[in-house]
């Protein structure tokens, strides 16, 4: 079923992203419980339900036009958002594949993928693109095959190179980031790029993550959820753009809390790459307001909650406490105490 | 899109020499194979009687072909596995599973120069390594040891992949390779693989931590642990069930076949989730995972079952 994809809507400015009701229906909820704490929550990324963001390898939906128009304004204003270490021109093919054949096999009414041996013809219907190369090389393409595929692509996406046991974060296209730069960690480890996370090295987490990481298998993706808050449906809150967003957090008031006030929750994917052996890492955003989380009951409660329990630590790494109380007092009106369903789902 | 297991046929199978054969498997439904990377192996299930046998092969073709695939098999001589079965029942048109290629010998692409060492039948991973390298146009030499001209299997298709950069050594002939002055002098950022007995590996090793070589820096092929394991027997006390968790399942799988519900979440031996609690066991505990710590794991009270197992008769869970 083709996707009707937003034509009017910015993540800047006049801030006039929304959520349709279908896309609050299927908006990655991350709560299962009244509270939060870090845990290795990894799982097998199989084909999920129909409809639900699980379902493909790599979601498209109704924000996908606005996505790419955002990504293209930030890259033209700072091209090191994408940046791509020399050794990783393999896996930057690789990427090139899986998006290309992912998308074409479940989205066939927006992508097609035309293969006659290393001659391909990319058919990018809702951008209105036609591109044929040679893959594998990087001359029969307008720019460097990772940036070519991700630019039109909804999400951020990270590759790492694999070596020394570890894991390295050597290439990128960052532009819907979570206050995090890529220029900053490019090249960095595992444990270097993770070091700022408060809580979570003590209890052991990314040592477990790492390992089970360096295991991963060609197949078999597996995925997690991650979230913060954002104010305003931004979807660049990068340190390189902070004096742009940053005061933002201070413009909240009880009456603007519910349409100001975003959770913004990233899926996570990782899938391991046939050519070079790296690893893909999807960071895919969904933001939604605390007033289209309301219109389902549970998640407005389950938020609330959320918050009045969550470490200090988390608050204060995730950059929402100034606000904090604010969102507390706006979701206190639609929790009544009452008992709330383990899971995600709504009731 | 979670993978199942590739079904393949064999459709050629050459004499390399005495004891070695070359098998070509495509896909069993006329597709296509994924790409994979150089260093892989692909576990092939065998059905040895009553058994399925798996044997870890490195893949020693084209990563970029997709229509075939080459493994390379000696025949172990003495051995009633997988080797012999190969040799003896494996015809062109004989269908066979394999796993999903893995790589757990992978080049270092930040690598300055690469030096690939093999030994006899370890010839197979670094065939494609070279192949790579070679394509990458990267710094690198190849050095091919064997026992006799006759078990130099690969000895021409790997000077074809890079003349002038091969060194062929028939250690009857020529003595055993000397690590220590193969190593030496080794610009910085140098990279070293080996692929042969389990001697040679460890005299690279012991010469390059002599010479002082970062131990990162030394590769030797490792295949993946084969899931599964013998069958042994489950006592759920809490629910009362008893069951046999067979070969080929993991004691999770075991415990969801008997339709108990248990919660799991990463099935890899990390999150924790599916963790339960040992209350007997007669038997070893053999643990895969890496979330329990060495306490949990020395008080024998604790199991990931998505990938550890009992050694043993009989596993009484509090469940």
């Amino acid at each position: 079923m083709a996707i009707a994809f937003k034509t009017q809507e910015s993540f800047r400015g006049d801030y006039s992203f929304r959520n349709s009701p279908e896309a609050v229906q299927r908006f990655p909820f991350p709560f299962h419980q009244d509270s939060y704490m870090y845990s290795v929550n990894m799982e097998p990324h199989g084909s999920g339900p129909v409809g639900s963001v699980f379902e493909h390898a790599f979601d498209i939906d109704e924000h996908y036009l606005a996505e790419i128009e955002d990504r293209r304004i930030t890259l033209a204003r700072d091209p090191q958002r994408c940046q791509s270490l020399p050794h990783m021109i393999d896996a930057e093919w690789d990427v090139v594949e899986l998006l290309m054949t992912s998308l074409a096999q479940d989205y066939p009414e927006h992508f097609m993928l035309l293969r006659d041996g290393s001659h391909w013809t990319w058919i990018n219907r809702p951008l209105n693109l036609r591109q044929s190369f040679i893959f594998g090389d990087a001359a029969t393409l307008p720019c460097g095959p990772f940036e070519y595929i991700t630019r039109q692509a909804q999400g951020d996406f990270v590759v790492m190179d694999q070596r020394d046991n570890n894991l390295f974060a050597d290439c990128g296209m960052v532009t819907s980031q979570a206050d995090w730069s890529l220029s900053f960690d490019l090249g960095m480890s595992f444990m270097e790029w993770h070091a700022p996370v408060p809580l979570a090295h003590e209890l052991g987490i990314f040592e477990r993550a790492l390992k089970y990481l360096l295991m991963l298998q060609q197949g078999h993706p597996v995925r997690r959820l991650n979230w913060t808050m954002t104010v305003n449906p931004r979807l660049d809150t990068a340190p390189e753009t902070y004096p742009e967003w940053g005061s933002d957090r201070a413009s909240v008031t009880p009456q603007t809390a519910g349409d100001k006030v975003h959770l913004r929750v990233e899926l996570q994917t990782l899938f391991r790459l046939p050519r070079s052996n790296a690893m893909l890492f999807g960071i895919r955003c969904y933001l939604a307001s605390l007033a289209e989380l309301a219109t389902q009951p549970k998640w407005a409660a389950r938020l609330h909650r959320v918050l009045n329990t969550l470490p200090p630590q988390l608050a204060e790494y995730k950059g929402l406490v100034r606000y904090q109380p604010l969102a507390r007092q706006w979701l206190a009106a639609h929790d009544d105490g009452r008992e709330l369903s383990l899971g995600t789902q709504p009731d | 899109m979670k993978a199942a297991p590739l079904a393949v046929v064999v459709r050629a199978v050459r004499e390399l020499g005495p004891e070695i054969r070359e098998f070509t498997l495509a896909p069993a439904d006329g597709g296509r194979f994924p790409t994979y990377s150089a260093g892989s192996h692909v576990v092939v299930s065998l059905p040895i009687g009553e058994r399925v046998h798996r044997n870890a092969y490195s893949l020693l073709g084209d990563p970029a072909a997709t229509d075939e695939w080459r493994i390379a098999v000696r025949r172990q001589s003495g051995s009633r596995g997988g080797s012999q079965w190969l040799h003896q029942h494996a015809r062109p048109g004989l269908a066979l599973e394999i796993s999903w290629p893995v790589n757990l010998f992978s080049l270092v692409r930040t690598a300055r120069h690469q030096i690939l060492v093999a030994g006899g039948i370890g010839i197979t991973p670094i065939l494609g390594q070279a192949r790579e390298l070679a394509r990458l146009g990267a710094s690198f030499e190849a050095h091919y040891a064997y026992r006799g001209a006759a078990n130099a299997a690969f000895a021409d298709e790997l000077q074809a992949l890079a003349p002038s950069r091969v060194y062929l050594r028939d250690s009857e002939r020529d003595g055993h390779l000397d690590f220590g002055a193969l190593l030496a002098r080794r610009p910085l950022g140098t990279h070293v693989y080996v692929c042969g007995p389990q001697s040679m590996v460890d005299a690279a090793k012991i010469a390059a931590a002599r010479l002082g070589w970062p131990p990162g820096h030394i590769h030797s092929e490792q295949f993946l642990a084969p899931a599964g394991g013998e069958p042994f027997e489950v006592e759920m006390r809490a629910s009362g069930r008893r069951f046999t968790v067979p070969r080929d399942l993991s004691l999770l799988e075991a415990i969801e076949a008997q339709g108990i519900d248990t919660p799991s979440l990463c099935r890899g031996g990390a999150c924790g989730q599916c963790e339960l609690e040992v209350l007997e066991a007669d038997g070893t505990l053999h643990h895969h995972d890496v979330y329990l710590s060495d306490a949990e794991r020395a008080s024998g009270r604790k199991i990931m079952p998505c990938v550890s197992r009992l050694e043993g008769r009989c596993l009484v869970l509090n469940h």
